[in-house]
């Protein structure tokens, strides 16, 4: 029934209707992988459980929170060749995720940092829990978690950061390594603040434009999130009504004589059907969560825009402040003033000062104009350096949403067209038994 | 004689009370012996009626405003003056229709439709669903064999207005009057019941607090979510649900009729009064005869029109739910295939 176009894809995805969200987020691990970058050629990565701990916190409190397992081994080279090498592993919780992250973020301000999965369940439909607690939600925590790690893994700057090395190797010590860092002091308050509007005069066109595109992105997959978790609670009411005619059938057949088995058996297809809704949802899930990992991407690619915007506006700040003092050098030198200013003023009111106060003073511009021309240089290096770097990973990640996301719908549709077909199977079953009533 | 029925005092809607009045006999159109019930039986089968329930329209007057909905009849029967009728009936005038039929048929089953804790009365959905109810309730008439010949029935289809003929049952009063004195008779009950009806008994008891079930499911779904299973099969179990209503009455009719007749003839066997009394007993036992297997008959009817009934509203909501999931594949299928093609002609065009 597939109508095969013909061409070899990569993606094991063509031919396949039964794709299952594990088969799914392996094929993301080998398109990734096939990217190849110099740490993926070296080691497998995966976050391959979680438990629960308690301890103190910093305030002395006991608390409970989840910790995930990181396993890291030699890729394989010999393929099939004797059993895997023992994986090395250590334990991480969320909260140290978030810090590698802040560090990423803060280090390399050009670059896009791939997402964490979300700190809480947003966009629930009404049967998921909201509890963090809850192993549904911590087991995709889990696939997130490994996800973020791999997606750092194959970034072909990202990858050879030595912090990220040792947060994957290093389970003591690491927390104070990253502090020693001192990336802290990098961090710029006013990129925090999502309102600050930097006026600038000349933005670089295609970071304003690739902002707009990131805003428009995440408004529509909010949308589509949220219209997603209606849908999903008005079917799963279908379904499970379905179930409750079905006990109804069921206890009914037992008094009847002739209608006994008919009624019996439509009450087990009702049970049947009803029972799909849960695999169908938590399927569903997986690419609700592919979504939001695009969703929080949005603010990632929205931070380097405004990073932009603040270099560029530095430098047109430096610009701006050159041209003044040049041109109070301009008035100094010939007397004339041109644009008002207070020494302007009071010399006017006051008199003139001497020639040595001139000559000193317009020796002091000097020194600050040729400082000035130097800061110059530096942030128009800083940000030509700053486009050009971040305008590559722009395209790279560009060309894997655009990848990623097309995928991710085949197999969404993939994933459908199986349930319709189960569905279809079930009440065609469900007819022939009532065929016979 | 006076044949006495029991009350059933149910007041779900001001319109509906079913009461019997004193003074009714068996001769409405219903037989007198077992076989002529057979004959009646032949002889219509092979005249046709079809009847149609539409157009629901709203009727204003002074006092009230109400709906009403055209009755449409085709038939070939010689009994009927012309082969076509069309009259605007309201609802009012269906539960006559049903309490005329129960009274001159006291132990058939009459189809139910009045339905409980109805509170929008005229929004469109509600005016459809009842629409579809009084159909339904029309072709149970139709089909079955004794009641489709019922003069009652003619009259509701044929008559311009029905106040007239309306006017003939009883004033409310006497029939109140009446079922003081059913009640009490009742409280005495049947001696020994034969047992195909305590069969009968026992499973509309079952029947009843199985299906009770299908009610709560019904009031908590939204109407939207299954449309497919509202408007197919809810209705036709919540029909049956209401048929044991029906036949608890019925049951219940049919016990009183045994009753008296063996009241009736404890009293004569105690008294010795010979000739006057033994023909009224005789006539009562045949009553009993006569009702018995005429609720007999039915009562397989019945159970045979449940069976298809059931199958056919099940092979209905499998075959949409089949269609709506045919539907859906075959926009995924369309979309999956599209996306494909797009693919390999990008794949054409990066290649070198």
């Amino acid at each position: 029934m597939m109508a095969d176009s013909g061409s070899n894809e990569e993606v094991a995805v063509i031919g396949n209707t039964d794709i299952s969200s594990t088969e799914t987020e392996s094929n993301i691990i080998n398109t990734m992988v096939e990217r190849g970058t110099a740490l993926l050629r070296k080691m497998e990565i995966n976050v391959a459980e979680a438990e629960k701990r308690t301890g103190k916190n910093t305030v002395n409190m006991q608390e409970t929170y989840t910790v995930y397992l990181i396993e890291t081994r030699p890729a394989e080279t010999v393929p099939g060749g004797g059993a895997p090498a023992a994986p090395d592993t250590l334990w991480r919780r969320y909260s140290e995720f978030e810090l590698l992250r802040t560090f990423l973020l803060v280090t390399y301000p050009y670059i896009i940092i791939p997402p964490l999965p979300e700190k809480r369940a947003e966009f629930q439909w009404h049967k998921l829990a909201a509890d963090n607690l809850d192993p549904d939600f911590v087991e995709r925590r889990r696939v997130g978690l490994e996800n973020f790690l791999l997606r750092v893994a194959s970034h072909p700057v990202l990858s050879n950061d030595k912090i990220y090395f040792l947060f994957l190797t290093e389970e003591k010590g690491w927390r104070e390594a990253v502090l020693e860092t001192g990336f802290q002091d990098k961090v710029d308050s006013r990129l925090k603040s999502l309102s600050a509007m930097f006026r600038v005069k000349n933005p670089d066109k295609r970071f304003t434009a690739m902002k707009q595109y990131s805003d428009e992105l995440n408004t529509v997959i909010s949308q589509l999130l949220r219209v997603r978790a209606r849908v999903a609670d008005r079917l799963y009411g279908v379904y499970k009504v379905h179930g409750n005619y079905g006990r109804v059938f069921s206890e009914w057949s037992a008094i009847e004589k002739e209608m006994g088995d008919g009624l019996q058996s439509a009450g087990h297809h009702m049970d049947t059907y009803a029972a799909q809704i849960d695999d169908i949802l938590e399927e569903e899930e997986h690419y609700a969560d592919q979504l939001k990992e695009y969703l929080f991407y949005t603010d990632a690619v929205r931070s380097v825009c405004k990073k932009h915007e603040l270099i560029q506006y530095e430098l047109e700040m430096a610009a701006q402040e050159l041209v003044s003092k040049k041109q109070q050098r301009e008035e100094l030198a010939t007397g004339t003033v041109r644009v008002f200013s207070l020494k302007g003023m009071t010399s006017k009111l006051f008199g003139t000062e001497s020639q040595e106060q001139r000559e000193s003073r317009l020796a002091a511009l000097e020194q600050s104009i040729q400082e000035g021309e130097e800061m110059l240089k530096e942030k128009n290096t800083e940000c030509k350096e700053f486009v050009q770097m971040a305008w590559e990973d722009i395209e790279r990640f560009k060309e894997q949403k655009d990848k990623d996301l097309r995928e991710a719908l085949i197999s969404y549709a993939i994933m459908q067209i199986s349930t319709c077909k189960k569905g279809i199977q079930v009440w065609s079953n469900a007819k022939d038994c009532f065929n016979k009533m | 004689m006076s044949a006495q029925f029991p009350a059933h005092l149910d007041l779900e809607e001001e319109e509906d009370l079913e009461v019997f009045s004193k003074n009714t006999s068996l001769t409405d159109g219903g037989p007198s012996s077992p076989s002529s019930m057979m004959n009646q039986y032949r002889e219509e089968e092979e005249e046709e009626l079809f009847i149609t329930v539409d157009h629901p329209e709203s009727h204003v007057t002074a006092i009230e405003t109400f709906i009403t909905y055209r009755v449409m009849t085709k038939t070939s029967r010689s009994d009927f003056d012309c082969s076509e009728f069309e009259v605007r009936r309201r609802y009012q005038d269906f539960l006559w229709l049903r309490s005329t039929l129960e009274e001159n048929h006291p132990t058939l089953i009459v189809h139910k439709f009045v339905m409980k804790g109805m509170v929008e009365r005229f929004n469109d959905d509600f005016i459809e669903t009842r629409r579809r109810a009084l159909q339904r309730f029309l072709d149970k008439i139709r089909d079955h064999p004794l009641l489709r010949g019922s003069p009652s029935l003619k009259v509701f289809l044929t008559a311009q207005d029905l106040a007239p003929h309306r006017k003939q049952t009883p004033s409310l009063l006497s029939r109140w009057g009446g079922t003081v004195k059913m009640l009490s008779q009742s409280l005495r009950g049947v001696r020994s019941r034969p047992e195909e009806f305590s069969l009968m008994q026992d499973y509309v008891e079952q029947l009843s607090s199985k299906i009770c079930s299908v009610d709560k499911i019904c009031s908590s779904e939204t109407q939207s979510c299954t449309q497919h299973l509202s408007s197919v099969l809810i209705p036709v179990l919540h029909d049956y649900l209401l048929c044991a209503d029906t036949l608890k009455a019925v049951m219940k009719r049919r016990d009183n009729i045994q009753a008296e007749y063996e009241a009736k003839r404890e009293a004569m066997e105690r008294r010795g009064d010979q000739e006057q009394q033994e023909e009224e007993v005789q006539a009562l036992q045949e009553k009993v005869e006569v009702c018995n297997s005429s609720l007999q008959e039915d009562w397989s009817r019945w159970r045979s029109s449940m069976r298809t009934d059931l199958k056919t509203a099940l092979l209905s909501t499998a075959e949409n739910n089949m269609q709506h999931y045919e539907k859906c594949l075959a926009v995924w299928e369309t979309f999956l295939l599209s996306q494909r093609e797009e693919g390999s002609e990008q794949k054409e065009e990066d290649a070198p």
